[in-house]
């Protein structure tokens, strides 16, 4: 039991972590332009900050 | 610098490029505070990661410009700028070969997307969770351990339960308020049931609880939500970014002399309107000054262009071919011609039979079937145990639990996903599931004649039967003017024609072109002018009044028209013609495509009253048409289609919009819709297999938590893999297997 009462919070902390991570990435508009993202990484001199709008 | 603009992806490089005015961009533009303007503009050319360097560059280099971002998912440009000067935005972009258009403002971001994402987020962090300790309590913790697991899970599922679960509840509410049922209903029931029964159990140190499966199904079904949304919102995007046809303002001319921009709306009757060629007529008026020839396609259907003098009349959404005119409104905008149709449309909106989906149909069977066989099972184990409550309660929420129609959640969103990908990737965007079930039940197809059958360009039809010395002198003639038919005979000159001296060009706007060849007037144009006779009919060459040549034009069909009718009919869809033109070239046309049945010079109204007809003789029509004579009638069919070139009337108003020049988009569409259709019933037909199987165990009192997870999540994984087999639907069209490799090696050469 004792080592349950670690465990559990632990792994709650860490899916609360994936979750607040995806709950950002959507906030900060990562999912906006999948297409473009996927074309940017071949561009030299480009910025990957997502658009502020 | 572009190194994919001559990739002409679609119809829309086919047709007028309305490029955007200064004024325009004025318009559009929106404050962000501090001085700081922002624009969005459509640029459909933009295809790969060197288009969008070519874009970004080149505006980030111009004067007064702050920030450009493409955004290659949606093909637009967001551009910041500072207020004062305009930047020359268009011009740039036209330059490197990216010319850019408005779209139809949308309102701000997707709060309902947003709300989805979120849901599924939150059920997917639940889901996990509750998953992680439901298979401890399968594998055997006892008493006390498992007890608190199901406590933890408890706390969990209730956030989740309120915030994922409120959208189906949300839904279901609002359908048992209207005294319908919709698939949310046993959905919502069973979840909350589920829910109940494992609080309770719970409470009670009971050792089976539904958490888990509750929680999952909710996340399951948020999933197929989510995408079906996506794929929607992508059609919906694709479409407005569509290059509006109707203008956003003119130019008026006011009684000091002074011109001035004025927005649409703000356009009153008598204002003085200026028209520049390759315009659109803004509001109903009347020609004031300047004789000019008036394409009446998208207006009226008429494939010939028609002469226009000061006093004649003319009508918003018809184009200004080869002279500026000034013209005197009529009407305002929200009276011309225009508003008319959208009126007709909403007339035929309305009075045209609700269409109710499938999955709510099942729906509405399957709901009481299920819970009367809850019913009875509580009541039949009522009386084999002897009253027991408890027991009795618990087997027949059991039953309501395995029987949570999580497959038939799925079953139609997940087609429905798969196929609107499938059509999107051919150019098609469907604008909603409910689309896709009409079109797979049409059983006859209307099609609209010019814009539709036929693609804008008249081409000349007895080249072969004209003297070789005159076609060269007309050809000569003909590349001097803009209007239609004189291309059309520029363009049927063999490459290597000797080159003709002409002296002394005029153009007679709404008549024709006159030179002279050494002392000989040559005209083209008009047999009445060019004969100097007034019952002379045709376009013509003559030579001092003589006649040298007469020409003969036929529309060019769509590409694989021929085609797209022969396979529909081969599929036992009758088809037929129905179009504003006249009788002799509706009927050349009809020939040509071997139908039989046709209407020529229908007026708009008689569209939709010609679909209501069809309507109530039983039949499931489809209409594709294009012009803003279409629209009403594309809004009373049954379910319609509209090429990407229509008027912004029609594409609203239609279910699908096609973006190739293809006619073979139809077939296409109608066998997609037609395949989904039987893999709909497949998975309907699974989900009752499921339950055949299924429900006698529960009933049976045999169901654990862990019986019921499993049969759900095999249930739905075979629904996802049943919808998935659409991806392998062979076929569609050529051109775009072509367009894919040709993007290919774009990415190639990009990478090299």
């Amino acid at each position: 039991m004792t080592t349950l009462s670690i465990l559990i919070p632990i792994a709650l902390f860490l899916g609360g972590l994936g979750l607040a991570s995806f709950l950002w990435a959507l906030r900060s508009g990562q999912y906006e332009d999948l297409d473009g993202a996927a074309e940017r990484i071949l561009i030299d001199d480009e910025d990957d900050r997502p658009a502020t709008s | 610098m572009s190194c994919c603009a001559p990739v002409a992806e679609g119809a829309l490089a086919a047709a007028e490029r309305p490029v955007v005015s200064a004024e325009e961009l004025r318009l559009a533009s929106r404050s962000l505070g501090g001085g700081v303007m922002q624009v969005e503009l459509a640029v459909p050319d933009v295809h790969c990661g060197g288009c969008i360097h070519a874009v970004e560059s080149t505006l980030s280099k111009l004067d007064g410009v702050l920030s450009a971002r493409v955004n290659l998912s949606t093909r637009r440009v967001t551009i910041k700028y500072r207020e004062g000067k305009l930047p020359p935005i268009v011009e740039s972009l036209v330059s490197i070969g990216y010319p850019p258009h408005l779209f139809e403002e949308e309102g701000t971001k997707d709060a309902v997307l947003s709300e989805l994402l979120w849901a599924t987020g939150v059920a997917g962090f639940a889901a996990g969770n509750i998953m992680l300790l439901s298979v401890s309590v399968w594998s055997g913790a006892e008493a006390a351990t498992r007890d608190l697991f199901h406590w933890i899970s408890a706390l969990i599922a209730i956030p989740a339960l309120f915030y994922a679960g409120r959208i189906f509840f949300r839904s279901a509410w609002n359908a048992v308020l209207h005294g319908r049922t919709n698939m949310d209903v046993p959905i919502s029931i069973g979840v909350i049931l589920a829910y109940a029964l494992s609080l309770y159990e719970t409470i009670h140190s009971g050792p089976h609880a539904y958490f888990d499966g509750a929680v999952s199904l909710l996340f399951f079904l948020l999933i197929g939500r989510t995408l079906d949304h996506v794929m929607r919102n992508r059609a919906r995007v694709a479409v407005t970014s569509l290059a509006r046809l109707a203008p956003r303002g003119a130019t008026v001319l006011h009684p000091d002399g002074s011109r001035d921009y004025v927005p649409l709306n703000e356009i009153e009757p008598g204002m003085v309107i200026a028209v520049a060629v390759g315009e659109r007529i803004p509001v109903d008026g009347v020609v004031m000054e300047g004789s000019t020839d008036i394409d009446c396609s998208m207006a009226t259907g008429e494939s010939a262009p028609q002469p226009a003098q000061p006093g004649s009349d003319i009508r918003a959404g018809m184009l200004n071919l080869t002279h500026p005119i000034t013209m005197k409104a009529t009407a305002a905008a929200k009276d011309s011609f225009l508003a008319e149709m959208v009126r007709l449309m909403e007339a035929a909106e309305s009075s045209r039979a609700a269409y109710r989906r499938l999955a709510d149909r099942v729906s509405a069977l399957y709901a009481p079937v299920v819970h009367l066989t809850a019913l009875l099972t509580f009541i039949g184990w009522m009386i084999w145990s002897g009253g027991d409550w408890h027991l009795s309660i618990t087997i027949a929420i059991a039953v309501l639990i395995i029987t949570c129609p999580c497959a038939l959640g799925l079953a139609v969103p997940m087609v429905q996903v798969v196929a609107a990908r499938r059509l999107f990737e051919h150019g098609i965007m469907a604008k909603d599931g409910s689309a896709m079930e009409r079109l797979a039940n049409i059983d006859t197809a209307v099609f609209d004649k010019t814009g539709t059958l036929t693609v804008g360009e008249a081409r000349l039809a007895n080249a072969g039967e004209i003297d070789a010395e005159a076609l060269a002198i007309a050809a000569a003639l003909g590349a001097r003017s803009n209007h239609p038919l004189s291309r059309a005979i520029a363009a049927a000159a063999p490459a290597n024609t000797k080159p003709v001296q002409l002296a002394g060009i005029t153009e007679q706007p709404g008549f024709g072109v006159e030179a002279k060849i050494g002392s000989s007037v040559y005209r083209l144009g008009r047999a009445s002018w060019a004969l100097s006779d007034d019952a002379a009919e045709g376009t013509v060459l003559a030579r001092d009044g003589q006649l040298l040549a007469s020409f003969r034009f036929e529309n060019r069909l769509r590409q694989d028209a021929a085609e797209a009718l022969e396979a529909l009919r081969k599929r036992g869809i009758e088809v037929e013609i129905m179009s504003g033109d006249t009788r002799a070239q509706v009927e050349a046309i009809a020939t040509k495509l071997g139908v039989t049945r046709y209407h020529a010079g229908v007026l708009p109204g008689e569209k939709a009253v010609r679909m209501a007809e069809l309507a109530a003789e039983g039949r499931k029509v489809l209409m594709v048409g294009d012009g803003l004579n279409d629209a009403p009638a594309l809004a009373a069919a049954y379910v319609s289609m509209a090429p990407a070139t229509a008027a912004d009337v029609g594409r609203n108003a239609a279910d699908f919009v096609f973006l190739h020049e293809s006619m073979n988009a139809v077939p296409f569409a109608h066998r997609v819709a037609r395949r989904s259709g039987q893999l709909i019933r497949q998975n309907f037909g699974i989900a009752v297999v499921y339950n055949l199987i299924a429900v006698p165990i529960a009933i049976l009192g045999y169901v654990t938590p862990l019986v019921a997870a499993v049969a759900m999540s095999g249930s739905s994984v075979i629904v996802v893999a049943n919808a998935l087999r659409l991806l392998r639907l062979g076929g569609g069209q050529k051109r775009s297997a072509a367009a894919t490799a040709r993007r290919a090696s774009h990415k190639l050469q990009e990478v090299m």
